[in-house]
């Protein structure tokens, strides 16, 4: 498992824990004041090291490469998930998943964003970065579920679109804005979930929906907090600065009435315990189509729009 | 030179954002020394081999708005610092530097005019105004220019140049991207025509955003025109040059992104009589 810095100190006391735990039960001593102790003590730690996160460690969070990714959600919050491949124009991007699946009792349709775990995974989901036709696959999805009635859960993880020579002959931008203009009309319900990284426009273009939610410890704004750094502050050395300048934290987008819900995460992270993680987004997944289902869609549409039209700070 | 004789002298350090004010201008396609006057009656774009010289949107309304039709809308909007933003300056100070440069309080000029007759919603980008970027203003005002296109039941026609969202509105300024793609189907739901015309550059979230979602696409010759910038694609694919003609309005053509790709010295005329099909 890979260890972050600020989590290391954590991980050494577990596992100092863990070989104290084994020792007692091997040599069948009494350690249990101890044993008491150093969970106390750990528990202090946990509290301390994620009451306080910095902008910048939740970002490394949102990247930590054990963060359960789309399918690791999908896979445990739905059953009977069947994968629908290809946008039916040129072909079918890996970096974009999406399928009929139930959740809870209900038939929706799910996209996501997906990373792959390990290098060679990973190299042929380009990193969760898609291609046009991963934008196209996924209107296709969507209006797939609006033409059948079901609603849409899109789960949203990625550095950006990918900055391909190919990608872009082939009409990045157009697909990230026909997914922008196909999203703000879609007659049908949609729930959109940072899970991980909201990488700009690559991220918005599968994020256009009437209930934004956001992980407790993912990251969305308009540009990563090291490319951010390397424009405005012409050094590679400010991205702790560049993160908290941006205010890409899910509080932050809280207030700012870019997302409607923070869902919270297991304490230390969503990769400390995946299961947890799902458990909880499905029973707020399920909450949330509740209460959209049964709006009619005209008024659903109207009402996303509306609340598009109203983000953003001006002074006139 | 020191500043002082310079200035009895007459002459300015150019920045690369304003067109020349020399009576003599060296043409960065051909390298031909132009006559200042002979290229403002081409309008800026260069008599020996087409190259376009980027303007601003004053030149634009001048160019393709009929003389004295523009009513400007929204004129005060500008930017606030919801984010209190400070990099090595303050976003408030880039700002105010911006306007007064530009002349203008938002990276877009929005109103109504017409075209040869035709009369339209009107709205003009500047890429001097902290790189054409969109961030809460710019999404604004056009939202309230597709408003005021559909209750006067006016085509819309946007001249589009932008390096993308305003940074240092993050999050902010990414959502404009949706707000002013949302407020597109209005337009499309009341059935009036959008053209939108691409100049040199619009790159990022306007070309993924508004600039791509026109009935009509036109591009200006040797624009470039995409959603990474051609740095941001070397350095993720490690690579020293692009392919000849990479990103331009040309190739866009050729892949079908782009309806027309039109020599600014026609774009009224082309306008005009897309105006006149559509109404
Ligand atoms: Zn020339």
């Amino acid at each position: 498992m890979a260890i972050l810095d600020f989590e290391r100190p954590i991980v050494e006391l577990e596992e100092k824990l863990g070989g104290l735990r084994r020792y007692a039960e091997q040599e069948g001593v009494d350690l249990s004041d101890k044993i008491a102790r150093l969970e106390r003590e750990l528990e202090r730690l946990r509290e301390e090291v994620f009451s306080k996160l910095t902008p910048w460690q939740r970002v490394q969070l949102a990247r930590h490469p054990d963060r359960p990714y789309a399918l690791d959600y999908i896979n445990r919050m739905t059953i009977d998930f069947l994968e629908l491949h290809g946008d039916r124009y040129f072909g079918d991007d890996p970096a974009v998943v999406g399928g009929l699946a139930k959740l809870g009792e209900r038939s929706v349709v799910v996209i996501g964003q997906q990373k792959g775990r390990g290098t060679k995974e990973n190299i042929r989901r380009r990193f969760g970065m898609p291609n046009p036709e991963g934008y196209r696959k996924a209107m296709r999805l969507m209006k797939l579920g609006a033409k059948f009635g079901l609603p849409v859960i899109s789960l949203v993880d990625t550095p950006g679109a990918y900055p391909g020579i190919e990608a872009e002959e082939r009409g990045q931008a157009e697909a990230i804005a026909r997914n922008l203009y196909g999203m703000a009309m879609l007659p049908t319900p949609i729930v959109v979930v940072i899970i991980g990284e909201g990488g700009s426009g690559g991220a918005l273009g599968m994020g256009v929906g009437d209930r934004v939610l956001m992980m407790e410890n993912a990251w969305y704004s308009v540009i990563a907090p090291e490319s951010c750094s390397s424009i405005l502050w012409r050094s590679h050395e400010k991205k702790e600065e560049a993160a908290e300048a941006l205010k890409l934290t899910a509080q932050d987008l809280l207030k700012l009435g870019i997302v409607d819900r923070v869902v919270p995460e297991p304490l230390g992270g969503a990769h400390r315990d995946p299961e947890g993680a799902a458990r909880t987004l499905k029973e707020v997944l399920v909450e949330e189509l509740d209460a959209l289902v049964d709006v009619p869609p005209e008024e659903l549409v109207r009402r996303r729009r509306e609340k598009f039209y109203r983000m953003g700070v001006w002074e006139e | 030179m020191k500043w002082f004789e310079r200035m009895k002298k007459g002459i300015r350090t150019l920045t690369k954002r304003e067109l020349p004010e020399d009576l003599w201008v060296k043409c960065e396609g051909c390298g031909e020394i132009l006559y200042r006057r002979e290229l403002e009656t081409s309008l800026w774009v260069c008599p020996k081999c087409g190259y376009h010289f980027r303007i601003g949107h004053k030149e634009y309304i001048n160019i393709l708005l009929d003389a004295g039709s523009f009513e400007e809308m929204y004129a005060e909007l500008t930017s606030a610092d919801p984010l209190k933003f400070k990099d090595s300056k303050r976003y408030t100070d880039r700002v105010r530097e911006a306007r007064r440069r530009t002349g203008t309080n938002s990276a877009l000029r929005t109103g109504a005019g017409s075209i040869e007759g035709h009369p339209v919603a009107f709205g003009v980008m500047d890429f001097g105004f902290i790189g054409g970027s969109m961030g809460s203003a710019v999404g604004e005002k056009f939202v309230r220019l597709v408003d005021r296109a559909v209750s006067d039941g006016r085509p819309l026609v946007v001249v589009a140049s932008s390096g993308g969202a305003r940074m240092q509105e993050g999050a902010l300024s990414l959502m404009q991207m949706a707000k002013t793609s949302a407020k597109l189907t209005e337009l499309s739901e009341a059935r009036l025509p959008y053209i939108c015309v691409l100049t040199h550059p619009t790159t990022g979230g306007v070309t993924a955003s508004f600039a791509m979602l026109g009935d009509v696409l036109i591009a200006e010759p040797g624009a470039l025109i995409g959603f990474a910038g051609p740095r941001v694609i070397k350095q993720a694919l490690g690579l020293e040059e692009l392919p000849e003609g990479f990103q331009r309005a040309e190739s866009l053509l050729e892949h079908g992104f782009l309806d027309m790709v039109v020599d600014r010295r026609e774009l009224k005329k082309v306008l005009a009589k897309l105006l006149e099909h559509f109404t």
